[in-house]
């Protein structure tokens, strides 16, 4: 439970700040938990609210949703080797709830902890996902209430939120050195690109030259699951 | 009685498969098996690529704009509280606290 806790916190403002922008592009209470229930995608949620806003189709939305998500395929993949143990259904649920603040949480927890127990890593993400919907549902609850985001500085949340999860990420220097990268190639993508692909191809270019940058504990890792072999 | 809107239920449920798919397929094939080393190694890389990449536009490119010059982008300026909170105290809530508040104070300043 202990390891959720900073997510809840870190969510409230955020699915609050989701649940005010949603209200004031035009959904109402009932939608915005709907949301928040099924999708479970903060960046997500709130990129479509603003794809909403501006009328846009069904089309764009999904295909907007599905490339802003495609890096949770990373994450995914990064997280298998720990989860061999589960069972279908208990990995069905595991990548349901499986978003960048409970990713950087688990990894966390994976790398320091041979295995852990499986209750623990699911009342993180329930408690994670409880979260979300209540921060939303109370933004939606205020959003009409409350319509000037800036004057709160609510509109930083999110960026506030990605700032705390890179340095979470960040311990070593090839590492900083693959986020500045990131942080340059993407700024100079998004201003010269329509869209939402700066997204993957930023990723998949600075974790390239991230390999590139000389090997690091790449054997210590070979079995995961159990590394006291 | 406040009802959801057929085509908005649509659009969630679009989401919600185009947000699983993602997170679930790996997952599915790749729990089962060893990864290359160099998969592996390629893959720990990611969380701070792709954290990085949704950060960049939106400290030097906020809400579309871009700046040319540092001096009048609060959003750029809120971020540096914001990193020396995260390396300090490494708690995601005091950073988005801190970035809530060293925004809000730009603002009155600019």
């Amino acid at each position: 439970m202990a390891r959720g806790l900073p997510i809840v916190l870190g969510y409230f403002p955020i699915g609050f700040a989701f649940g005010i922008l949603a209200v004031n592009a035009g959904m109402n209470t009932l939608e915005v938990t709907l949301m928040s229930i099924f999708v479970f995608a903060g960046s997500a949620q709130l990129i479509a609210v603003g794809l909403i806003g501006s009328q846009a189709g069904l089309a764009t939305i999904a295909v907007t949703t599905f490339l802003v998500n495609l890096r949770h395929l990373l994450m995914s993949a990064a997280l298998a080797p720990y989860l061999g143990h589960l069972s279908r259904l208990q990995q069905g649920l595991f990548s349901f709830q499986l978003t960048d603040e409970t990713f950087a949480v688990h990894s966390m927890d994976f790398k320091t902890e041979a295995a852990p127990p499986r209750a623990r890593f699911f009342a993180t993400n329930v408690l994670a996902h409880l979260a979300w919907i209540l921060s939303s549902f109370t933004g939606a609850w205020a959003g009409s209430l409350l319509t000037d985001l800036k004057a709160w500085g609510f509109d930083y949340a999110l960026p506030a939120m990605f700032i705390a999860l890179l340095v979470l990420h960040i311990g070593e220097w090839r590492k900083a050195v693959v986020a500045l990268l990131s942080i340059s190639l993407s700024t100079v993508l998004y201003s010269v690109t329509e869209g939402h692909g700066y997204i993957i191809i930023t990723t998949l270019v600075a974790a390239t030259i991230g390999i590139t940058l000389g090997k690091k504990k790449v054997d210590a890792r070979r079995s995961p699951v159990n590394p006291g072999e | 009685m406040i009802s959801a809107d057929p085509t908005m239920l649509l659009a969630i449920a679009l989401m919600a498969l185009t947000t699983y798919i993602p997170r679930f397929l790996p997952l599915l094939v790749l729990s089962r098996r060893a990864l290359h080393p160099l998969a592996e190694s390629w893959l720990s890389y990611v969380p701070a690529a792709v954290l990085a990449a949704l950060l960049g536009p939106a400290l030097f490119v906020p809400e579309g704009q871009v700046h040319f010059s540092l001096a009048d982008n609060p959003h750029f300026w809120a971020a540096i509280p914001c990193f020396i909170v995260a390396l300090t105290t490494r708690n995601m809530f005091y950073t988005v606290l801190t970035g809530m508040g060293s925004i809000s104070l730009l603002r009155l300043i600019f």
